[in-house]
């Protein structure tokens, strides 16, 4: 067992707190099919990979995987970076990463306060991990203000990240983090069509799905990518247990054949 | 964040997308950082094959640092030249932006960075 990073200052009243899905998560980078899948692919010498974790949240998942870059992906030059929608989230992954210092593997790059992968340059992720809002909810949390238009000084305090903020501001922020809209797939949707042009030609994805997410259906929709003359690949490589004879979580990795 | 972060991020701006003047983000008013980290060669030498060289020396420019030369330098270099690999190094790795903003080169949007972390949300009007 690798450790885990330790997220205890992480303020879970507005960052989600490490639950079965994250660790699922762990539990799955690190397995034997994922170690030898991930060693093979970055196999030196190559370029660095970039990690990109989409909503990390208190940073758990992302820590780890810097963390033990050498034993995840079988090398120390991984360079890790971290998108979320919450500013608060983006703090905590840094905290998270910093407390690790040390005895970490790879690079952590820094966390940016952003939707999904938008600001992310063409074909430069290597590794895509997202645990996604994947909770079937009615609606969708309306996101965080962004900074409003200058002048600065006309912008009101504490909208986007600073304290204090009110109990429904934190309750809205948690939202963002689990509540998935339509069949939980209104997020996940829109990084599945994003991974053309997220991922480089040798990058993979691990994504979460829970069993409302219509798994089957995912993978079946992500096999019918465009895909520049290689096809989409989609498996699962990792669930929690079985529920009433369904999976109730599980990681679907997502590649091309190179 | 740390500068290398700018040879991987572009405009948000969905229309922004197709115009080479997005990336790199230029940044503007930045107040820097450097942290103390343990040079790791085989890291530089694995990334430059991976890094846009003409945006990194542009963004070196803007930051202030010195002119980077027209070509990256090779392996042998980086393993023969320490300076090269410290200074390398130093604004890679090491250098973090703290404070300041990003500016897109195509439309002028400017994003946020406070205490670290750049902000890409998007107005509205701009989504």
């Amino acid at each position: 067992m690798l450790p885990t990073p330790s997220t205890s200052h992480v303020p879970y009243a507005r960052v989600y707190e490490p639950a079965e899905d994250s660790f699922l998560l762990l539990d799955t980078l690190s397995s034997p099919s994922e170690t030898a899948f991930l060693g093979s692919r970055f196999a030196t010498p190559t370029p660095t990979p970039l990690a990109l974790e989409i909503g990390p949240g208190s940073g758990v998942v992302l820590a780890f995987l810097t963390a033990h870059a050498r034993t995840l992906l079988g090398r120390r030059d991984v360079v890790t970076l971290g998108i979320d929608i919450n500013r608060f989230a983006c703090r905590a992954t840094a905290e998270t990463h910093s407390r690790g210092a040390g005895h970490g593997h790879g690079t952590f790059l820094g966390a940016a306060q952003g939707d999904l992968a938008g600001a992310v340059r063409a074909h430069a992720v290597d590794v895509l991990v997202f645990n996604p809002p994947y909770v079937p909810t009615d609606e969708l949390p309306a996101p965080p203000s962004p900074p409003s238009p200058p002048p600065a000084e006309m912008a009101p305090p504490g909208r986007d990240g600073d304290s204090p903020t009110t109990f429904a501001e934190d309750s809205r922020l948690l939202a963002l983090s689990y509540a998935g809209g339509r069949d939980g797939m209104e997020v996940t949707a829109r990084v599945v069509a994003a991974l053309p042009r997220v991922l480089s030609a040798r990058g993979c994805a691990y994504l979460l799905l829970c069993a409302g997410n219509k798994p089957e259906e995912v993978k079946a929709g992500i096999r019918g990518l465009e895909g520049a003359g290689r096809l989409w690949r989609a498996e699962t490589v990792g669930t929690s247990g079985r529920q009433a004879g369904w999976e109730k979580l599980q990681i679907v990795r997502i590649w091309r054949d190179l | 964040m740390k500068v290398l972060t700018l040879n991987f991020l572009t405009c948000a701006v969905k229309t922004c997308k197709s115009s080479s003047d997005s990336f790199p983000l230029h940044p503007k008013d930045a107040e820097l950082a450097s942290d103390d980290v343990e040079v790791n060669p085989q890291l530089l030498v694995n990334l430059l094959p991976r890094i846009d060289w003409n945006a990194l020396r542009t963004t070196s420019t803007e930051l202030g640092f010195p002119q980077l030369p027209e070509q990256p330098p090779t392996a042998e270099e980086l393993g023969a030249d320490e300076k090269v690999l410290k200074d390398l190094h130093s604004l890679l790795i090491e250098t973090q932006i703290m404070e300041g903003k990003l500016v897109c080169g195509h439309c002028g949007h400017e994003y946020a960075i406070r205490e670290g972390i750049a902000n890409f949300l998007l107005p509205s009007h701009l989504v």
